[in-house]
């Protein structure tokens, strides 16, 4: 049976199987601890809810056909009304205030691109001004009536609380205290089985219900998009709209939708932001361009929902290993894995006969092992730009294998062929 | 259409954006317990003074600058998002580099600004490769590759090249090493001095202003007077045509975007030439409010003129509120953000009308001849 006759679910997973192998491997080479730790894949989770968040927002907008570079400041948005609604009414009045502030920032950008028209890049732009400037305002009117609060931040943020899978990672069902299978699995030191299990202790200890949700709204968006009229509708107006205006769709009203559901979404991501999950405060400036990032994942994930999440997952996680590597050394290792990504992008260029993209990723990856071996730790700015890197490699070798919505970003008038 | 009443649509959009930021403000001001008229009474009352003007000129200078390499991009229909990493890079390359290296004052001025230059249009030109050869969009690369910029590329840098925090008459200088003053250019003081009164507050007004005012010459020159200039502007108003015309497409992508890339690292000039060196925490957000300055004025060498000037009054205002009391000092960035949103939203509903008013004037113009339906 042929590798691209597998399932894509089960090719995913043999991806990731092999990913944490690499992980595994460089981690003993290297003696850091932390490449596979429990905490590094929990705070992966972390990183990863919000830019999956807006990759699932931006994934319904321009699954519509609307682009939305505009994510980041809904996002901004949802982080000032997330952060004041659970100071003031409590944490989950919080999270419903920062979904209604994104998805009127959704509303904003709908009103722009699609009734009057204006450029989809531009009036995101707009909105990335006009977003920064309320919460400024806010900020100063509101949070410096709080105690505590100041013109650039707020008061600690109450989160919505966090629970542990029972049985697998050791959480309690009612009194009784289950067993914790993958931190036993990941006591047992075995190669590869206890960096898998220690990993996936992580990913179900001390969840937030909000990164419950954020991953359970990725199948849904599959199912919605996918298997439902109103995501044939949806995704018509993305592709052909006037394919759809035949058939008597309303086209407008689908592409509003899609843009609102997704500020909606960017505003729930910004609210994440502020919770105790990654800050426990407002602070201004505090999405640090989070927003593309997630739209960086929907183009990494082909415009597809399991694929935001597999790209917010990998840009989540040098975040997360950055977050908890005060030596540097975690870092230093991360860029032997790059090398070791590169040099099989190479091969896999070399074997399907692209000569010049296996020598262009050869020589990127002998510059990262050079660099790997010329240092020892890793100032902590590069950490922080990892993810960028990533996309744009990405981007460099894929990004003429993926395929966007056919009239994503195109300008829509009902009755104009 | 006849000439007055074109310029009358083409002012009637912007003046449509400022009304309704006035009145979204005036809203927000009321509701926040202020008065507006007395907000923008000391807005405009400080407006008029000498010292205020020279701030906002002084504001205007790099918003320009940033502004022209932003409209650059747009008038092809690139979006060159990243001018906000690239003015960063440039200005910080080119104040640790013009400090270390060892020539006579003029030559260093110009060396400092080869090299700004140099640096933008690098950064900016690996974009638009990128798009060429690896069909990335611009977009996403110059986003990504400002990210890069600023939290890596400058992050680290600055930390690098870092000085020293010599302290100079009671303030702490960090940046990087200064640059000597004969390398810098002087201000135009002496010269606004000349037609008005003696400057007070020691205020000094930017010698980059003359650089702003040739990069706006060049540009209109440029767009509007050079080949290149033709097929950038066919190339954006439709590419299809440019190719069959003869317009090679790629080459025409990466010169733009160097182009824009180049004059975006003239950028930071202003502050470089104010301060002396660099500074650990330079003035931010350049870049991305020049994309809302071109997009006001509309990509046009004197539209941009104006709307430069007005984010700049708004951006000096928000201190005199500060100061005067009258109302919250952050109404100005809801200003702008308004102002932008409004007049993006106006430039197409009168590019509509417009379209609808040459659509007439055909019509009448064929007379006899039925228009048909789609003309209509």
């Amino acid at each position: 049976m042929s590798w691209a006759k597998l399932p894509a679910w089960l090719r995913w997973a043999l991806y990731a199987a092999v990913g944490v192998l690499v992980l595994t491997i460089v981690q003993r080479f290297d003696e850091t601890g932390s490449l596979t730790a429990a905490g590094s894949s929990q705070s992966m989770l972390r990183w990863a809810v919000p830019i999956l968040l807006a990759g699932l927002g931006g994934l319904f907008s321009e699954r519509a056909g609307v682009i939305n570079i505009g994510l980041e400041g809904m996002m901004i948005l949802g982080t000032w009304f997330g952060a004041w609604g659970a100071v003031v009414y409590g944490p989950w009045w919080g999270i419903v205030l920062a979904v209604a502030a994104g998805a009127v920032g959704g509303l904003l950008h709908a009103i722009a691109t699609v009734t009057f028209n204006v450029d989809h890049v531009i009036s995101g732009v707009a909105i990335n001004i006009l977003a920064p400037g309320i919460t400024r305002f806010l900020s100063s009117e509101i949070l410096t009536t709080l105690p505590g609060g100041s013109i650039t931040q707020s008061p600690r943020v109450p989160g919505v609380g966090t629970f542990t899978l029972p049985i697998l990672g050791g959480g309690s069902l009612g009194a009784w205290q289950s067993p914790d299978f993958f931190g036993w699995l990941a006591g047992r030191e075995i190669f590869l089985i206890s960096d898998l299990a220690s990993l996936a202790k992580g990913l179900v200890t001390r969840i937030s219900w909000v990164s419950l949700i954020a991953l359970l709204f990725v199948p849904f968006t599959a199912w919605l998009l996918w298997r439902t009229r109103f995501g044939l509708r949806l995704r018509i107006c993305g592709e052909r709209p006037q394919a759809g205006e035949a058939q008597g769709i309303n086209v407008y009203r689908y592409k509003y939708i899609g843009v609102v559901i997704s500020g909606a979404l960017s505003g729930l991501a910004g609210a994440f932001i502020a919770s105790p999950e990654l800050s426990g405060i407002y602070l201004e400036g505090q999405t640090t361009q989070r927003g593309f990032i997630g739209l960086a994942a929907v183009i990494f994930g082909n415009w597809r929902p399991f694929g935001v999440l597999g790209g917010a997952l990998l840009f989540g996680y040098p975040f997360g290993i950055g977050l908890r590597d005060l030596d540097g050394s975690a870092s230093h290792s991360l860029i032997l894995v790059n090398a070791i990504g590169l040099a099989a992008v190479a091969v896999w260029a070399a074997t399907r006969g692209k000569r010049r993209d296996a020598v262009l990723a050869l020589v990127l990856g002998l510059a990262a092992a050079a660099w790997y071996l010329s240092s020892d730790t890793l100032p902590d700015v590069w950490i922080n730009i990892l993810p960028f890197v990533i996309v744009l490699i990405v981007l460099v070798f894929f990004a003429q294998r993926l395929r966007a919505p056919a009239a994503d970003g195109l300008r829509y008038r009902k009755g104009e062929h | 259409m006849s000439l007055p009443r074109r310029i009358l649509l083409a002012l009637a959009a912007p003046v449509v954006a400022l009304v309704v930021a006035l009145a979204m403000s005036s809203v927000v001001l009321i509701l926040s317990g202020s008065n507006p008229l007395e907000a923008f009474g000391d807005m405009i009352g400080h407006a008029s003074r000498l010292e205020t003007m020279v701030d906002i000129l002084n504001r205007a200078t790099p918003l320009y600058i940033a502004a022209v390499a932003v409209a650059i991009g747009f008038r092809m229909n690139l979006f060159n998002i990243g001018v906000e990493g690239q003015y960063l890079l440039a200005a910080l390359v080119a104040a640790h580099v013009g400090a270390l290296v060892n020539l006579p004052g003029p030559l260093r001025i110009v060396f400092i600004l080869l090299v700004a230059m140099a640096v933008g249009a690098a950064y900016s030109g690996f974009a638009g490769v990128l798009k060429v050869t690896r069909g990335i969009n611009e977009v996403i690369s110059t986003i990504m590759l400002t990210a890069i910029a600023i939290s890596g590329l400058v992050a680290y840098l600055i930390r690098e090249w870092q000085a020293g925090g010599a302290i100079q008459g009671g303030v702490a200088r960090v940046g990087t090493t200064p640059i000597p003053q004969s390398g810098l250019i002087p201000n135009l003081n002496s010269v606004l001095e000349f037609f008005t009164r003696e400057i007070g507050q020691g205020k000094q007004l930017t010698g980059v202003l003359v650089i702003a005012i040739l990069v706006g010459i060049g540009y209109h020159v440029l767009v509007n007077r050079t080949r290149f200039g033709f097929d950038l502007r066919a190339s954006g108003i439709n590419p299809f045509a440019a190719q069959v015309g003869g317009v090679p497409a790629k080459r025409m992508v990466v010169s733009a975007m160097v182009l824009s890339g180049a004059v975006a690292g003239l950028v930071g000039m202003a502050e470089i030439n104010q301060v002396g060196f660099f500074p650990a925490n330079p003035i931010k957000g350049l870049g991305f409010t020049g994309i809302a300055v071109a997009l006001l004025g509309r990509n046009h060498p004197a539209g941009i003129i104006l709307a430069a000037l007005i984010f700049a009054f708004l951006d000096v205002s928000s201190g005199v509120l500060q100061f005067t009391g009258a109302a919250s000092r952050e109404i100005v960035v809801i200003m702008q953000g308004v102002i932008i949103l409004a007049a993006v939203v106006a430039y197409e509903v009168a590019r509509r009308a417009r379209e609808r008013q040459e659509a007439k004037s055909a019509a009448e113009a064929l007379g006899d001849v039925k228009p048909s339906e789609e003309a209509a």
